[in-house]
Order: structure tokens, then sequence, then C-alpha cells
């Protein structure tokens, strides 16, 4: 969920506590079982300011790991130190507080960002002292970089295959799509590589509505009763929705308000998951849906191991897992089997190294890290439950690799694969 | 002949019970299948009109019919389960839930509707015509005209009449199919309208008669669209003027820029939580935890007001500058404290059941209850302000010591209390708005920030110090907005409104409605 002013809702964190305490926790770890100098780990993620909300989480997951690697005797013998920095939701502090954790602490991996503004100011960054980010939320695509290992979804890994499940016999074969999103670099992306594909699939340019609201857009009285006037056109219509933060909240309330149900008009969304859904009354958007590459109700080994170590380290029953969490998790896996494999942490041999690590993720599936940077993933379709859970009504029979440059977007064309 | 003729037909009747019955214990695996033969199964029930299968499909829409491993489909029956097609006690250990998709429960709600068309409820007798309306199909004739013929409800009746038009536009039918078209066009409404657009297609011999019922439902919906736009628009207008009203007493009387404004109508969304929570506990209070809001937020802000005025405020008098900046502080500091005390996540104040759903005005335009509601809650609040500043002494005093400090004091007005309490009764409105923004908006710690710059906006440009100026600014923003919205997207309307009102500034500093006299020049 790549977003800009991100609002979003219930965190049991509080921003203020997590940064006053976050760079405490860090140089408490000490080595005591070190041979040689420790191994040390950026955390680039905002634990203050309007996206603190969803990046804490992303922290804590780090800790988290660094925490189990420790516990397993700690990588090529040495100890992995988390070195925690707050770039606190101001895009061009990301560029500096990066250029610190690559400079002056010297770390050997970088986890970090959300919205795809702060993983584009970091970028120039990476690029220049050779340093190595992992970014685990979905993204637009077009983008690649030799710095960078993208473990979120591409374009083709969420957006397309909803729309797909959307026109298929059992998504209820909708013939007109209304594109809804925030204003911003992530949905207008993304709505340009759909637009391609329904035209590609013989949807027209007249049965595609597409709408853009500022962050924390609270009346949408007028979008949702023109989205009831789109559909009473005599096909069968579904609403496709990258808005973003807690403008979901009064978004989901007028579709109730106005009568609009999921056998009628469904809407899948690409930003709104566990996290988003934990303190929201959803009885009213029981059939709605979302697409992910994981959902915390799946089942399984590597979900269940997964939610233990969460539980064990977060130690609050009410905290939930999401798909940004568990690309975290499935990056810091890969990068230490990538160190295991070079037996150095040298940025450049353990890129070599990265590429083609598997790991049989919390998802269930066997992903792989690609020549191009991202993830095989499968893909999830959940219906919203009146638990805030989510209900898997469809899935990708295998993993689906990922392609940041999507074919949808016409300059793409003449890209060498 | 007559009697050979007349005895088939009574076989048939016997035979009838006899192959349903078959179909429907052969029907009930299908629901132990997948996504796709589960609405086959739920469609096929549906038509049997088997009376068994009507508990069945209700435990389906409920999730409470489970499957076992082997395709036996076990229904909730007191403490403990039967089975669907036998009826005898079954085990439940290893079952679980038979799960639904949209597409299942479309075909349930059309199933649904079929089988409780007979009904003794008339609430379900109309919901069953409404679902026979979105799947009609042609065998839907003949029962919804034995229903119609038996209905008493006129309400219920005229739903149904409407199911019966649908169904005949995809029955066989000619002369029956142009009276639904003609029906149809009557109703006037957008869903009447899609079931035109889809007939249009497979009826070449009807296309006039379904585009002279299009073009009728077009004219009806183009008025009727007039009016919610116009609707949508008062309601954010009332929304504005709400968010305003206090800073019209703040700003526009006393001439303090507080930029802290924005978070007392936040501090206000906060105290309806805080009376939400404590009404959870005493049941018969819960339901008028959102009444009891409206006071408790005004005084809780009220007495932030009054804090903030005698703290700060008041040496700061004639320094609009540094005013500011200090109320902007103030602001942040607000912000961080709910934060810390609320956490940072959003907090969920529930809507009353009388503030859900649409009402249908007469004539068909549809209104949310909730903004209904907070049209008739601004106007109150104006009334209030209205009065307070007009009727009262305190109003009185607080025009006096406005126009003429120095007079006023000598005339034995206490000055610095009535600035207290004129303050202070700004910042209540404030919290009183913050109410009703918990309804419609996030209670979130940032709630406030969205809304001030609309508060000077709709201040500056109704004219300083005036509150009739303050009602028709927020209300013509609001529209304006509103009608631009269709057009130039959500983004770009406030663009545009912005601009607009820059360029009238530029040519009326002073606003809509300009203060005449000598108050005015100082």
């Amino acid at each position: 969920m790549p977003n800009d002013r991100f609002t979003l809702t219930r965190r049991a964190t509080l921003a203020g506590l997590g940064a006053a305490i976050a760079p405490l926790a860090a140089p408490a770890i000490r080595p005591a079982f070190a041979q040689g100098a420790p191994i040390k780990v950026g955390v680039l993620h905002s634990l203050s300011g309007t996206m603190a909300i969803s990046e804490t989480a992303l922290r804590d997951t780090v800790l988290m790991m660094v925490e189990w690697i420790n516990g397993k005797g700690g990588l090529l013998g040495r100890k992995v130190e988390a070195v925690v920095v707050d770039p606190a939701s101001n895009w061009p502090l990301f560029a500096e507080k990066a250029r610190e954790l690559l400079q002056v602490h010297k770390v050997d991996a970088t986890f970090g960002c959300w919205t795809s503004v702060s993983r584009k100011s970091v970028l120039p960054v990476f690029e220049e002292l050779n340093g190595m980010l992992f970014y685990p939320v979905q993204y637009e695509g077009e983008e690649e970089s030799k710095n960078i290992f993208y473990t979120g979804a591409a374009p083709n890994q969420q957006a397309i295959p909803a729309v797909e499940y959307l026109m298929s016999a059992d998504g209820g074969d909708a013939k007109r799509i209304a594109l809804l999103g925030t204003d911003y670099v992530y949905p207008r992306t993304t709505n340009r590589i759909l637009r391609g594909f329904l035209n590609s699939k013989g949807i027209g340019d007249a049965d595609i509505m597409e709408e853009y609201t500022p962050f924390g857009h609270s009346d949408w009285q007028g979008i949702v009763a023109r989205v009831k006037r789109f559909a009473g056109e005599g096909k069968k219509t579904a609403i496709v929705s990258t808005i973003n933060g807690d403008a979901n909240v009064p978004f989901y309330r007028e579709l109730g308000n106005q009568g609009i149900k999921a056998e009628d008009i469904p809407c899948v969304a690409f930003s709104v998951g566990e996290e988003e859904l934990a303190g929201i009354d959803t009885k009213p958007l029981v059939g709605h849906l979302a697409a992910w590459n994981y959902f915390m109700s799946i089942k399984g080994t590597p979900n269940e191991e997964f939610l233990k170590l969460w539980r064990a380290y977060i130690k609050n029953p009410k905290r939930v897992t999401n798909d940004p969490m568990e690309a975290t998790y499935t990056g810091f896996r890969m990068w230490t089997q990538a160190v295991e494999k070079a037996k150095t942490t040298k940025v450049d041999e353990v890129r070599a190294a990265m590429i083609g690590q598997k790991l049989m993720a919390p998802c269930g599936y066997e992903e792989e890290m690609l020549p191009n940077h991202h993830l095989s993933k499968p893909v999830f379709i959940g219906e919203v439950q009146a638990d805030g859970q989510f209900n898997i009504v469809w899935k990708t029979p295998s993993v689906v690799k990922a392609e940041n440059w999507s074919p949808f977007i016409p300059e793409n064309a003449n890209r060498k694969k | 002949m007559t009697s050979f003729i007349l005895r088939m037909a009574f076989l048939l009747l016997l035979a009838l019970p006899a192959r349903a019955q078959e179909d429907y214990a052969a029907t009930l695996p299908g629901l132990a299948g997948g996504f796709g033969e589960i609405a086959g199964a739920v469609e096929r029930l549906g038509a049997l009109g088997d009376p068994r299968a009507l508990p069945v499909l209700q435990a389906l829409q409920d999730g409470r019919l489970l499957k076992t491993a082997d395709g036996h489909v076990l229904l909730p029956q007191g403490a403990g389960f039967v089975d669907a097609a036998t009826g005898q006690p079954a085990e439940a250990a290893g079952a679980e839930a038979v799960r639904l998709n949209n597409r299942v429960r479309q075909a349930l709600r059309g199933a649904l509707g079929r089988l409780q068309l007979v009904s003794p409820d008339a609430a379900q007798r109309g919901a069953a015509a409404e679902a026979i309306f979105r799947s009609r199909s042609a065998e839907d004739v003949p029962p919804l005209q034995a229903a119609i013929a038996r209905e008493q409800d006129a309400g219920v009746r005229a739903k149904l009449e409407l199911a019966l038009a649908a169904a005949q536009l995809v029955a066989a039918d000619p002369a029956a199919k142009r009276d639904a078209i003609a029906r149809l066009g009557a109703a006037g409404t957008v869903e009447a309208r899609a079931l035109l657009i889809e007939a249009r297609a497979g009826n070449p011999g009807e296309a006039g008669a379904i585009e002279a019922a299009i073009a009728r439902i077009d004219q009806s919906l183009a008025i009727r669209r007039a009016a919610e736009t116009l609707f949508q628009g008062l309601s954010l207008g009332s929304v504005l003027l709400l968010a305003a009203l206090g800073l019209a007493v703040t700003f526009g009387v006393m001439g303090v820029i507080n930029m802290a404004h924005g978070e007392f109508v936040m501090l206000g969304a906060y105290a309806t939580f805080a009376v939400q929570e404590l009404c959870r506990g005493i049941p018969w209070l819960a339901p008028w935890s959102l009444p009891l809001s409206v006071p408790a937020a005004f005084l809780v802000t009220a007495a932030c007001g009054a804090l903030l005025e005698r703290g700060l405020i008041r040496h700061l008098y004639g320094r609009p500058l540094e005013t500011l900046l200090m109320t902007f502080g103030v602001g942040m500091i607000i912000q961080q404290a709910v934060r810390l005390a609320f956490g940072a996540q959003n907090r969920e104040v529930i809507s009353p059941a009388w503030m859900q759903g649409t009402i249908t005005l007469p004539g068909g335009v549809a209104v949310t209850q909730n903004r209904l509601w907070i049209i008739v809650f601004g106007l109150l609040v104006l009334a209030l302000v209205f009065a307070a500043i007009r009727l009262t002494r305190f109003g009185l005093e607080m025009r006096a010591v406005v126009q003429n400090r120095r007079i006023a004091a000598t005339m034995g007005i206490r000055t610095g209390r009535v600035d207290a309490m004129t303050f202070a009764f700004g910042s209540g409105l404030a919290g009183m708005a913050g109410v009703a923004l918990s309804q419609i908006d996030n209670v979130s710690p940032n709630l406030g920030t969205g809304y001030i710059i609309d508060s000077f906006m709709v201040v500056v440009f109704g004219g300083v110090g005036s509150l009739a100026g303050t009602l028709v600014g927020a209300l013509t923003l609001g529209v304006v907005n509103k009608m631009l919205e269709p057009y130039a997207g959500a983004v770009l309307a406030k663009v545009f409104v912005l601009v607009a009102i820059m360029l009238f500034i530029q040519r009326r500093p002073k606003g809509l409605f300009a203060l005449k006299g000598r108050a005015a020049e100082s």
C-alpha cells in the first residue's frame, strides 16, 4: 500500500512511544556471543508522523526476525544487530536517513519504506553508495534497481488477477469497471495498467469509470451515487479500489448507506488488509473483496510458524499479521540464506547469491527471487468476513512470476526482457 | 374425453411432489461442492418449491449449514444437527460450514425470494419481490400473478407488480412484454432502466417502445439527479457550516486567529467517543449516547477554550501573528496529547440505527439519513448561535465589548470575563461540530487538520463577523463543489473552488456580507 499521507488506523503501538524506545533498544542489543563484529541491519520505517501507524508493524517484524536469527546462533557465527532510524514520514528525510545508515552505521542490508514516494527518494542513495534495500510493499511496478529487492507484489501479481477474477463467472462476470483511487502515483499507474488490460479484454473506455480523490477524503456521497448510476447501464459492474488509508472507512460506510451490496456491485480493494479492517464494523462489508499475496487466515505449517513467532514476539493477541509483514519476513529469511551461501555480507556477493533463493513462505507456496529482483508469488482473492478476517474464494494454481514492467503500458513495448 | 384430461391432470399433480422430493434429495449434495455447483443447487432448490428447501437455504445464508467430507449436508436443529436429506440426527464432528461467494449469494437471494413469496410477513414478501426483480426469469410470472391477486398490502403489491413486469420482460408473451416495458418506464428507477437496456438487444421488435420508456426514465432521473446533487451540496455545506460556526464567533466576532480550532473539533469527536464508551455499560442509556454527546462535547471543548483564552490568548490580543503561531503550537500539543491518551489509531463511533441507510423522499429522491440529520443539526446550531448573540444578555455584552471595549467597561461589563466566555462559546461550538463529524469522518487525532482551512475559507468568503455570511458562504461552497464534482472530479473541483474564492476575495476583500459602519472600519 504505497501512499503519501497515510492516516490509517488501529495500531496499538503508540508512534511517539515507539520512536522514543526504538533508538534505546537498538544499542541495548550487545553481541554477547559474537565472534567478530556484529552484522548490522538497517530499519528504515517511519515511527512518527502519518505513516507510523502502518510502518511500525514492519519495524516490529524486522526486530522480531533479528531476535529470531540471534536465537539460532546468529549469522555466519556473528550476532545480528538492528539499527533503527526514524524518517518520520518525511520523504527527503528518508534519503538522509538512508545515507546515515549506509555511511555512518555501515549497515549490511536495510529493510524499509512503505510509500512509493519514499522508495523513489532513497533509490539514488542506495545506488550511489551501493547499499541493499528490501522493499516489502505491493507497488505499481515500472522500476528495477540492482540495489533494491522488491518482496511485495508487482501489478501482475495483484491488480490484474483481481480484475480477471471479477470478469470470471465466479467473480460475477463484470462487464463494467469503476476504478476508484486516491490521487497519487500508485493508484494512477495501477489504473493505467488496468485500463490497458481491460481494453485488451474487449472492455472499452465507455465501460470504464475512473475517479480520484484526495488523501483522507470523507465525502463519498457523490462518487458512490455516480457509481450506482454507472452500474445502471444494464451490464454487471464492479468496483476496483486503490483507495488508500482511512478514506476507506467513510467510503465503505457510504456504500452501506446507499445500499450497495457485494452481490450487486462487488468492490475489490488492493490496499485494505487485516490491519485496516481491525477497527471497522465489517458486517456491512461481507462479500466485498481484497486481493493480496498473503492472508492471515491462510492454513498450513509455514503460516502457523510465522504466527507463532509473531505472537511470541509481540505478546498482544489482538495484533494481526498482514501482507507487507509477510513480505518483510520472506525478504529477511532470503537475505540470511543468501548471506550463508555467499559466506560474506558484502553487497555485490550477497546480491549475486540472492537471485534464485527459495523459501517456503507463510503464504504456503515456495517463493523464488527472480533475476529482476522481484519474487514469484501466489495471488489470493479474499472475501471480507464478519470477524474482520478474509475467506479465500480464489487463488492462482501456482506462483506467478513478477512482471515489474507491465506489458499494458505502451512505452514498455520496446523494453528488452 | 374431458374426464380423461382431468384425470391426467390429477395424476400429474400427484406425481409432481414425488418427483420434487427425489429432486430435493438429489440436489442437496451439490451444496457440498464448489461455488459453481452450490449456486446451481441453490437455484434448483428455489425452483422445486419443496418446503424443506427454505430452512436449508436460510441456514446457508446465515452460514450455519454444514457439509461433511462425504458430501452430506447438515442442518442445525435445536442444539444438534440433522441430515438435510433424511431429517435424521447426524454427527457434526468433522463437518465444516458451507462457504458463500457473491455468485452463491446472488443465487440465494433469488431462490429465497421465490420461496418467501408466500410468507405471512409483509416485509419478507416485499424483500422477495425485490429479490425476484433482480433475478427475474420467465417462470416467475405465474407465482407472481398469484401473489399479486392475494396481496393486501399496497406497498408490497407495488413491488410485486414491478417484479412481474421484470419477469414479463424476459418471458415470451409479446403483449405482456409491451405492457411490462410501459410499466418499467413509469417506475422511473435506475434499476428499471438497467433492465430495459439489457432487454433492448434481445428484442429488436420492441426497440421503439423500449427507447421511449428509457427516455421517459431518463427525464425523471435527470430531475431527481439535480435534486440529489443539491442535497449532497447542502450536506457538504452543512458540514462546512458546523465546522465554521465556532470560528465565526472566535475569529469573526473576536478577531482571534485560532489555528487550534480544528483540534477543538477533534476533541468534540473524541468526547463523543468517550460518552459512547461510558454509555456502553448502561444498556438503557446506550441508544442515547449520541444526543448526550452534544452537551458533553460542548462543555469539554468550552472548558478547553476558556483555559486557552485565560492562560495564553489574552496576553496576545492585538498581536495576530503571535496568536497564530501560538495557537498553531497549542493545536499540535492537543493532537499529540490525544494521540498519547487514545492511541494513534482511529476510534470507531457507532452510528445509531436512525442514522443509517437511505430514505426515499416523495418523488423518488434518495437521501442518506446521516447526512439529513447533519443538515438539521447544522441549522439548529446556527439558530442557537443566533439566539445566543441576539437574544441573551451574554450576547449583548459580547457585542458591546467587540464594538468598544473601554466604553463597555465603563458600563460595568467585566470585559475579561466576556472575552473568556465568548472564546469558550466559540470553542464549544467547534466541539458540537465534532459530534456531527464523528458520524461521517474518521475519529483520529488529525481529524481537525482537514477542516481548519475550509472553516477559515467559509468565514472569510461569507464576510468576517457576519453569521448570515457564514451560512450563505458554507452552503454556496458546498453546492458549487458538488455541482463541479461530476465534471472535474473531487480533486479538481476543490481546486476550482479555491481559485474562485481567491478571485472573489480580490474583488470583494470583505466577503459576501461585509459589515458596514464604524466597527467595520477599525
